[in-house]
């Protein structure tokens, strides 16, 4: 019987800059609709993989598959279009236009979608972020909260199938991270496949099935998030030697 | 679609855009027949006004929209002229040749696109003015201008000199009105919510679809045929053809005057700004060193207490843009089961 096809396979991913390697071969899966939290220390290169994996970065070596096809070559720009998004971890938001307008943008460059069509998908997106009440505010005029909700309803308005989130959680209060936590969970119901990256490791295993821990360049654990947590080779990297 | 069970508007338009827009109607057509009541010193001068106009809006179309700070338009403002000299000699009519040497600028800044725009910020600004002072040596070289000894559009001399003024006269309305037209389309349309999110951010823009080089070649090619119009229309209007004289930052100088003056990034701040310098240079412009000494004082003063220019400090007191390229959302309530209206009309 043929495997399902996978939403995302990277094989041997590497990416050096200069004599430094920020991955060096990194095998990362995602299957349909599943949600996958990343962990590691600051400098373990979870950003440097999202970045390949949306294709911001090229990668040194390695393929990046996408539902099947092999993406490696793709822009950003095309690969959005085929429905993997990524959000920015230092929020970049379009600070001369309104809310709306920058989740209109977004709406408006999904494959064949009219105008009406774009308004709805940016305003749900709007929605299902919370940012409504902002919508026609000056996205520069957001503090850094707003600014990440924002990059979350903009990749929500190019109608992804597969989202990448970098550290959106980062700075919430406990009431907000459980409404973000309801918010993903949503996208999940939806079908939709998360790759999340977040330090607060206990809003994330609220909603990851799978958790992934990389250190220096490398994967050194992958599986339910109690046994990566407990694997003494993750203790040993990211927890600093004393378990939560 | 189920439309009926959300509800908000997109407003685009507004009744006072709307009579905005019939008033713009009414004066283009009062400086279309303007001729036969004005003088031929207020045609000339309108002229002038209007190719201001145009190379204020296409530089801020640029730099105000898209975040291409240029500093070497007056390259194309030198071989939309040069281009006319060139194809008039060969015995095409002067108006069509100005037409067509448009249409080569174009060409030409379609394949500089895919050297220059690859370059970021600064680098782009500079190698633009590297690449104009480039252009002006090679047109040095043409044996028809003969280094800075210059030529001229004797072409002009079939039409008799009246006729000629006012053919002038509305060529400059034309393009103005045709090259204004169409940067105002281009920023409504999905295109220009691209333009303007590049500027803010390359990547951002990037990473939601946006085909960021696609996109500035759109803008850069644009801007390139609306200056090159503009060069056109000023050596009509010159006759002689100094290559000096076109293809002088002096030009480039005066379209970020003009900007900043007038507003960067607001449609209505770059026409509001080339009124403002043709006032000025028409009051002042006999003061020689102190009318230089003005201008970069009052630049200075609009970037310190103004740096959004004039319009930006009028347009805080309205409540919508005069000329909306952008989109207002309102009576959003999509949560809501019993909203306020059920309607889900989007104005254009």
């Amino acid at each position: 019987m043929p495997e399902p096809v996978l939403a995302l396979s990277a094989h041997g991913i590497g990416k050096h800059f200069g004599a430094l390697a920020a991955l060096d071969g990194v095998d990362f899966t995602v299957k349909p609709g599943e949600a996958v939290g990343i962990v590691g220390p600051n400098g373990a290169g979870k950003t440097t993989l999202l970045s390949v994996l949306a294709g911001a970065l090229s990668p040194s070596r390695g393929v990046v598959h996408f539902e099947g096809r092999d993406v490696t070559a793709l822009s950003a720009a095309l690969r959005c279009r085929r429905g993997l998004v990524r959000t920015h971890q230092i929020p970049k938001p379009f600070t001369g236009m309104t809310v709306f307008e920058n989740a209109y943008v977004a709406a408006a460059h999904v494959e064949a979608a009219t105008r009406d069509e774009a308004y709805d998908l940016a305003a749900a997106a709007l929605d299902l972020s919370g940012m409504k009440d902002v919508a026609n505010r000056q996205a520069g005029t957001l503090g850094l909260l707003g600014r990440k909700r924002l990059e979350l309803a903009r990749a929500l308005a190019t109608r992804p199938r597969l989202l990448l989130l970098d550290e959106i959680g980062g700075g919430l209060t406990d009431a907000e991270a459980s409404e973000l936590v309801a918010t993903i969970g949503e996208l999940q119901h939806r079908g939709i496949a998360i790759v999340w990256i977040e330090h607060i490791v206990h809003v994330l295993v609220q909603v990851v099935v799978r958790l992934v821990c990389m250190d220096a360049g490398r994967v050194i654990a992958d599986g339910v998030p109690q046994a990566v947590l407990a694997d003494p080779a993750v203790v040993e990297a990211y927890l600093g030697g004393a378990p939560e | 679609m189920m439309k009926d069970a959300k509800s908000f508007n997109v407003t685009r338009w507004t009744p006072t855009s709307r009579l905005i827009l019939g008033l713009i109607a009414v004066l283009l057509i009062a400086l279309a027949i303007a001729p036969v009541v004005a003088s031929a010193g207020v045609i000339d001068r309108l002229t002038v006004l209007f190719v201001y106009i145009l190379l204020a809006a296409m530089w801020n179309a640029l730099a105000g929209f898209g975040g291409l700070v240029s500093i070497g338009q007056h390259m194309f403002f030198g071989l939309g002229a040069y281009l006319t000299i060139r194809l008039a000699n060969t015995g095409l009519d002067p108006f069509a040749s100005m037409a067509l040497a448009a249409a080569l600028v174009g060409m030409i800044s379609l394949a500089v696109s895919y050297l220059m725009l690859h370059l970021k910020g600064g680098e782009f600004a500079i190698a633009m003015w590297v690449l104009a002072a480039l252009t002006h040596r090679l047109v040095n070289l043409d044996p028809l201008i003969q280094g800075e000894t210059g030529t001229s559009l004797i072409s002009l001399n079939v039409y008799e000199i009246g006729v000629r003024r006012i053919a002038i006269y509305w060529a400059g309305l034309t393009a103005m009105t045709a090259l204004l037209a169409a940067l105002f389309l281009l920023l409504r349309s999905k295109t220009g919510a691209a333009i303007q999110a590049i500027r803010d951010s390359e990547e951002a823009a990037a990473s939601i679809g946006v085909n960021v080089l696609g996109t500035k070649r759109v803008l850069f090619v644009l801007a390139a045929v609306g200056i090159g119009l503009a060069g056109a229309i000023w050596l009509a209007s010159a006759i002689s053809f100094q290559p000096k004289t076109y293809f002088s930052v002096q030009w480039t100088a005066y379209m970020i005057f003009m900007v900043l003056v007038g507003g960067i990034g607001t449609f209505e701040g770059a026409i509001l700004g080339a009124v403002l310098f043709f006032l000025i240079e028409s009051w002042f412009g006999d003061a020689g060193v102190w009318y230089l000494i003005g201008l970069g004082a009052t630049a200075l003063f609009f970037s310190l207490f103004f740096p959004k220019g004039l319009w930006g400090a009028i347009e805080r007191r309205l409540p919508h843009a005069l000329l909306p390229i952008g989109y207002t959302l309102s009576d959003f309530s999509p949560q809501e089961p019993h909203s306020r209206t059920a309607n889900h009309q989007r104005s254009r």
